[in-house]
């Protein structure tokens, strides 16, 4: 969520249980404006906390000129002082799915590893992976992302240059509209995961429907969709990575997501529908 | 002159009116009429004064044939349809009306619900919380509970979320007189079950060519817990929006806790949900969300040593385990550094469940009172449902004697801030059950669960495999099938009757020769 709009933004996803102290809001926009100066970033997102054993990790997210290509993420442990995290690359994913289990320890120098007994005589001597946890909370912030960023329709336009950027004039989603899940894009590059027909692109506007759409998601039933705040306040939860919250209320140009969590995936979520 | 004149005037006039009125005939097609759409454009005309108007006055026409319509009002009306919102906010309404004919009287008494505004403030600076407004409702909601149910104390324990809609759970203590009517209830259904199976068996006995009985006879229920004691010690009440009614969750015993243990599902929202799942869980929603309430207070209700005493009794031995324990009035506090770094300082103070599925241990092997006296001297088995008595952790364990599971520690202490340490507080959060969370400063300490209701699994959820197949009968040596005979085997015996036969007949012929030697 934009750290302009911090001091509503954060009652409006409270109903999930987390929220920052008034210390940590005040630090936060403190330094989002250095941030932004420092790296030129257009607009600096908080983009949530992830819960370790020792320490909590605040991750912020810059965006630049595209909102999709342009991000860059930073951690830090009390709002002031922030470090860059390393982008994710393909590589780094595969080590951090092999070894990343278990809970977050709140220490980035912190090393994982797997012991490797030599097998018989033919010993293969593998190298040792490891993976350090700055390494395994970037990889965890891209995937999350990737697979769990939610923006309503309209929200973001893309330009004829294939940029992405805001619509200045999105008016918010009405009523009706807030309570389809069709109306929640993915925010990241389109994966296409179901082929539309014709009939169906005939509605569609290539400006605003770039991006893929959340009730495609495969299981059906890994997003729940709810008002709260009397109603107010549309929030999307997602099944899948269990503390990512989306709220938008509905007719105002409010949106935003937040993930509070211990960055760990749902894995078990079939048996849990 | 002046006659012809006006006749002519007349004539003319009548001409004209005539003509107006062929003007406002209306057209079949359109039902516009030529006087008045001329007088429109002639209007338009003199207002605007366009350039060049000649050419441009069939334009001008067409547009006021377009706009002419919008001037006709509509008969409908609209009707206004109430959105959810506006249904909501008029039973919140009723959250904001307070009684006049309360008196000053209840101030001396003690309040028995919470200041929930303070425990909002103290869980924001912990980072938890459910928003300013939203815990104001919810306070409201229980000051409604509290006055409409009549109950001595009640709390907030806190939020479940769910797929669909999510609960807010109250703890409250039980009223005394629903103590009696728990026990009248529960002697009332133990009476209808044994009066059904009454009739079972009579129908039973009616029928003729009765398959054969099951042999198979379910392990006994571990009886439930009594009003007050152990898992039964609170009574919940849930709703889904602060404003609407509350409901009562029905008391929980040991067989839905134990399964509660082998199942993850999410909870939808909705009370009457039936829990599809392997094994099959005994009940709806609203009872797998007892069952789960029951675990998580059990598991996590924690507060700083001193906060709670054990009631004192005479002739207490040490080894029996306290059941009860109070708030202690005379707890000064603990300074707030101390709390955030060790974990010994804090303790339980809902006891612990045990593998049972109760709090104290109960003998399932012990046969009832009501069997003759002298089978029980003379066949005493002690079959193989004896099992040794279950030893929990006592009341008021302190948390660093809690077991690690997975790797992970079970608890993460941190202070609230470490720019304005003096006013901090210690904040204590689970990680197995994740949405815990208890924070003490001073004297004042707090519980709160706001999550999914959901233990952390570490690995993976692996269900419960199905159990084998029962034998259908005894194996017996009449129905063992036996191996038959192979060829070889058949002519071995042959020739050992032959031989057997031969040696007979010698035999008998040796005798008769006897006797024919004797003759």
């Amino acid at each position: 969520m934009d750290t302009n709009s911090l001091f509503c933004s954060l009652e409006l996803v409270a109903g999930s249980g987390h929220t920052l102290n008034v210390e940590q809001r005040t630090a936060l926009e403190t330094s989002s404006a250095i941030l932004k100066r420092n790296y030129k970033f257009h607009r600096v997102l908080l983009w949530g906390k992830i819960l370790g054993l020792r320490k909590d990790y605040f991750i912020v997210q810059g965006r630049g000129e595209d909102e999709i290509k342009d991000r860059k993420n930073l951690y830090s442990f009390n709002c002031v002082d922030w470090f860059v995290l390393p982008t994710a690359t393909d590589s780094m994913i595969e080590e951090v799915s092999k070894l990343g289990t278990g809970q977050f320890i709140g220490d980035p120098s912190f090393v994982y590893e797997i012991n490797k007994r030599a097998e018989g005589p033919e010993a293969v001597e593998e190298e040792g992976l490891k993976v350090t946890e700055e390494t395994r909370l970037a990889v965890t912030v891209h995937q999350i992302d990737e697979e769990a960023s939610v923006v309503p329709r309209g929200a973001f336009v893309r330009s004829p240059h294939s940029l992405v950027q805001i619509n200045r004039s999105f008016g918010g989603l009405s009523d009706a509209e807030a309570n389809k899940l069709h109306n929640y894009l993915h925010f990241r590059e389109a994966k296409n995961v179901k082929e539309k027909s014709i009939l169906e692109m005939g509605d569609l506007n290539p400006a605003l429907d770039f991006l893929d759409v959340l009730s495609d998601d495969i299981p059906k039933g890994s997003w729940s969709l709810q008002f709260e705040c009397a109603r107010k306040v549309c929030v999307l939860r997602s099944l899948l990575w269990l503390g990512l919250t989306f709220y938008h209320v509905p007719m105002t140009q409010q949106h935003g997501y937040i993930y509070t969590g211990d960055g760990t995936k749902n894995l078990n979520l079939p048996f849990m529908l | 002159m002046m006659d012809l004149f006006n006749e002519s005037m007349d004539s003319r006039q009548q001409s004209a009116a005539a003509f107006k009125a062929f003007m406002l005939k209306k057209s079949t097609k359109s039902n516009l009429n030529l006087y008045d759409h001329l007088t429109r454009l002639l209007m338009k005309v003199m207002d605007e004064r366009p350039h060049d108007v000649v050419d441009v006055i069939e334009d001008m026409s067409r547009e006021i044939k377009l706009t002419v319509f919008e001037d006709k009002q509509s008969t409908l009306r609209d009707l206004p349809q109430t959105t959810a919102a506006e249904q909501l906010a008029e039973q919140q309404r009723l959250l904001f009306a307070w009684l006049e004919d309360v008196g000053q009287e209840e101030e001396l008494v003690e309040t028995p619900f919470p200041n929930v505004s303070e425990i909002g403030f103290y869980l924001e600076q912990a980072g938890v919380g459910l928003g300013r407004e939203e815990m104001q409702r919810i306070y409201l909601a229980l000051k409604q509970l509290v006055e409409s149910h009549g109950l001595p104390r009640c709390r907030l324990w806190g939020k479940i979320l769910g797929t669909e809609s999510s609960y807010i759970i109250a703890e409250a203590d039980y009223r005394e007189d629903e103590q009696v009517e728990e026990e009248e209830q529960s002697t009332d259904e133990a009476a209808e079950q044994e009066e059904s199976e009454a009739k079972e068996a009579e129908e039973n006995e009616t029928k003729e060519d009765l398959p054969p009985q099951s042999i198979y006879k379910p392990p006994p229920a571990v009886p439930k817990e009594a009003i007050g004691v152990g898992t039964n010690k609170f009574v919940y009440y849930v709703c889904n929006e602060p404003g609407l009614p509350w409901v009562k969750l029905p008391s929980v015993n040991p067989a839905q806790i134990t399964a509660a243990r082998q199942i993850r599902k999410f909870f939808t929202g909705r009370l009457d949900n039936p829990i599809v799942s392997y094994p099959p869980f005994p009940g709806n929603e609203a009872i797998y969300l007892r069952a789960q309430i029951a675990r998580i207070s059990a598991g996590t209700q924690v507060s700083p040593q001193g906060f709670y005493q054990t009631g004192e009794e005479e002739g207490d031995e040490e080894e029996t385990p306290h059941d009860n324990c109070e708030v202690n009035p005379d707890f000064e506090g603990l300074p707030v550094a101390e709390m955030a770094d060790s974990l010994s300082i804090w303790a339980h103070h809902i006891q612990h469940i045990l593998q049972q599925g109760r709090c104290t241990w109960v003998n399932l092997a012990t046969k009832p009172e009501d069997t003759n006296e002298e089978e029980d001297d003379d066949e005493k088995e002690e079959g193989p449902d004896e099992s040794e008595p279950e030893i929990g952790p006592p009341l008021l364990t302190p948390l660093s004697q809690d077991a690690e599971i997975f790797n992970t520690p079970p608890w993460s202490t941190k202070l609230s801030s470490t720019l304005t340490s003096q006013h901090a507080i210690a904040v204590v959060r689970s990680n197995l059950w994740p949405g815990a969370y208890a924070y003490a400063v001073g004297k004042k300490c707090e519980n709160i669960y706001i999550g999914w209701g959901l233990k952390c699994t570490g690995k993976g959820y692996d269900p419960p495999l199905p159990p084998q197949p029962q034998k259908e009968y005894p194996s017996g040596p009449e129905i063992t099938e036996s191996v038959d005979p192979s060829v070889e085997d058949e002519e071995a015996m042959k020739e050992v009757l032959e031989e057997q036969q031969a040696a007979q007949e010698d035999a008998e012929e040796t005798d008769e020769e006897e006797e024919e030697n004797d003759d």
